[in-house]
């Protein structure tokens, strides 16, 4: 492994200094179970780590005004088993708890995850239709951003080489919809996705009132299928309707042959499980 | 870029006893365990974090030590294989998996005790889908998982 200087700040403006003196030369360590590995197969070689494992005070949730806050060092394990997020969000409870094993989740952080902006982890469908939103710090100040628009490519964000994600904010989940995360794979559970779909959805008076989708898994970030979503609201929720609807999909993903299946089986399965998540959601059989 | 490696110390508490050591900061929490403490139980397999065979107890929540660096691991507080049994006697989980056949080769089962005796302190009844949806992340190429499972049953039984 590559030779590096380690940093344990603990404080958060500790770290921002450090990160703002090594600009673009260090890589932030939260939980370290995608770091670590990155460094180990030498993917990465950065020469300052800034571990925030000593910073106090990222890592409650708190609901406030119909809005979930959780703080960027609060692991995986944490909000797939909290109280609060699973009133509030259950989809997101449920999101968090597909991701890999509970040996990661129990160090990763959310912070880390939307940092690392794998494609093919587990939460950012769902993170997508939630309407979550970012708070990134730097020593220049606050910003809050979209979800939408953290994730910029493969394991690329918008995040600055100086800002740390300390907050992740979601609004709470319409009560009384309907909600699903589908995580199609034919390895074993704790594997990344082929196709992941997450879904909320309602119908009032027989019409399709409220409608989101996103999908994981399948292009160089999560993708929201506004495309579907704008076809069926007003629309009548039957079989044909979501059927012809989930169509679009196949347009929208951008799938790679990998292990996980070829990029034509998975454009397959997009329009499939799509249209699955969406007949839950909305109660159609 | 440096040609010696940058070391730093690295203080922790393993099993209950405080070790000191300094190390490259790139050493791993599981070489720091295996080579600068000679606790060799703790195996790593895969390097990933995915097999489970490095499975440890770090602050009270299992971890896989092969991605996890030592000088992260500072202050910590870690119990590995050797401090689950109190001195001779064995730990529930150890006795049900030698009585039921829970391993073979036994390079996979320190990881496999470190995760079944975490899911017992969490959920002590756990259902046969419980065990698996935890134990999942640790493979075995050896029984057929069956009589893992049976083993973690038969632990939640005896306690």
């Amino acid at each position: 492994m590559h030779d590096f200087t380690f940093h344990a700040p603990d404080s958060l403006s500790g770290a921002l200094d450090l990160l703002a003196e090594h600009n673009g030369d260090a890589k932030l360590l939260a939980g370290g179970t995608s770091l670590t590995t990155l460094l180990k197969q030498s993917l990465i070689a950065p020469d300052h780590i800034v571990s925030l494992h000593r910073v106090p005070g990222l890592d409650s949730i708190e609901a406030s005004n119909g809005e979930l806050r959780i703080g960027g060092l609060v692991t995986q394990r944490d909000v797939e088993t909290s109280p609060v997020v699973k009133e509030h969000a259950p989809l997101l409870a449920e999101a968090y708890r597909r991701v890999a094993t509970v040996r990661i989740r129990n160090v990763a952080t959310v912070g880390g995850g939307i940092a690392q902006a794998d494609p093919a982890m587990d939460p950012p469908p769902s993170l997508l239709i939630l309407g979550a939103s970012v708070v990134a710090t730097s020593t220049r100040g606050e910003r809050v951003i979209p979800i939408a628009d953290v994730y910029a490519d493969y394991y690329e964000t918008t995040l600055e080489p100086d800002e740390i994600v300390t907050e992740l904010r979601v609004p709470a989940q319409p009560s009384g919809a309907g909600w699903t995360y589908i995580k199609y794979l034919p390895r074993t559970e704790d594997d990344y996705a082929t196709v992941a779909v997450a879904a909320i959805g309602s119908v009032e008076g027989g019409s399709i009132a409220d409608v989101r989708v996103a999908l994981g898994a399948v292009a160089p970030t999560a993708v929201r299928a506004s495309v579907v979503e704008e076809a069926l609201t007003g629309q009548t929720p039957t079989l044909g309707a979501l059927r012809e609807a989930s169509q679009a999909v196949a347009d929208i993903v951008d799938p790679t042959d990998d292990p996980r299946g070829s990029a034509w089986y998975k454009r397959d399965m997009s329009v499939v499980f799509t249209r699955r998540a969406l007949e839950q959601v909305l109660g159609v059989s | 870029m440096t040609t010696t490696p940058v070391r730093q110390t690295v203080t922790l508490t393993v099993n209950g006893q405080e070790y000191t050591r300094e190390v490259p900061t790139y050493r791993t929490l599981v070489d720091f365990i295996r080579y600068d403490l000679g606790l060799t139980g703790t195996k790593e397999a895969c390097s990933v974090g995915v097999c489970g065979a490095c499975t440890i107890e770090l602050n009270g929540r299992i971890a896989a030590s092969c991605i996890t660096l030592a000088v992260r691991a500072d202050g910590a507080d870690i119990t590995t294989i050797e401090g689950v049994a109190d001195g001779d006697t064995l730990h529930p989980v150890q006795e049900a998996f030698i009585n039921y056949g829970g391993f073979q080769c036994g390079a996979c089962t320190p990881g496999q005790i470190m995760a079944a005796k975490a899911l017992l302190e969490h959920n002590a009844h756990p259902t046969e889908a419980e065990i698996k949806e935890w134990m999942m992340g640790n493979l075995c190429r050896c029984t057929g998982y069956y009589q893992i499972i049976e083993s973690i049953q038969a632990a939640a039984e005896a306690k």
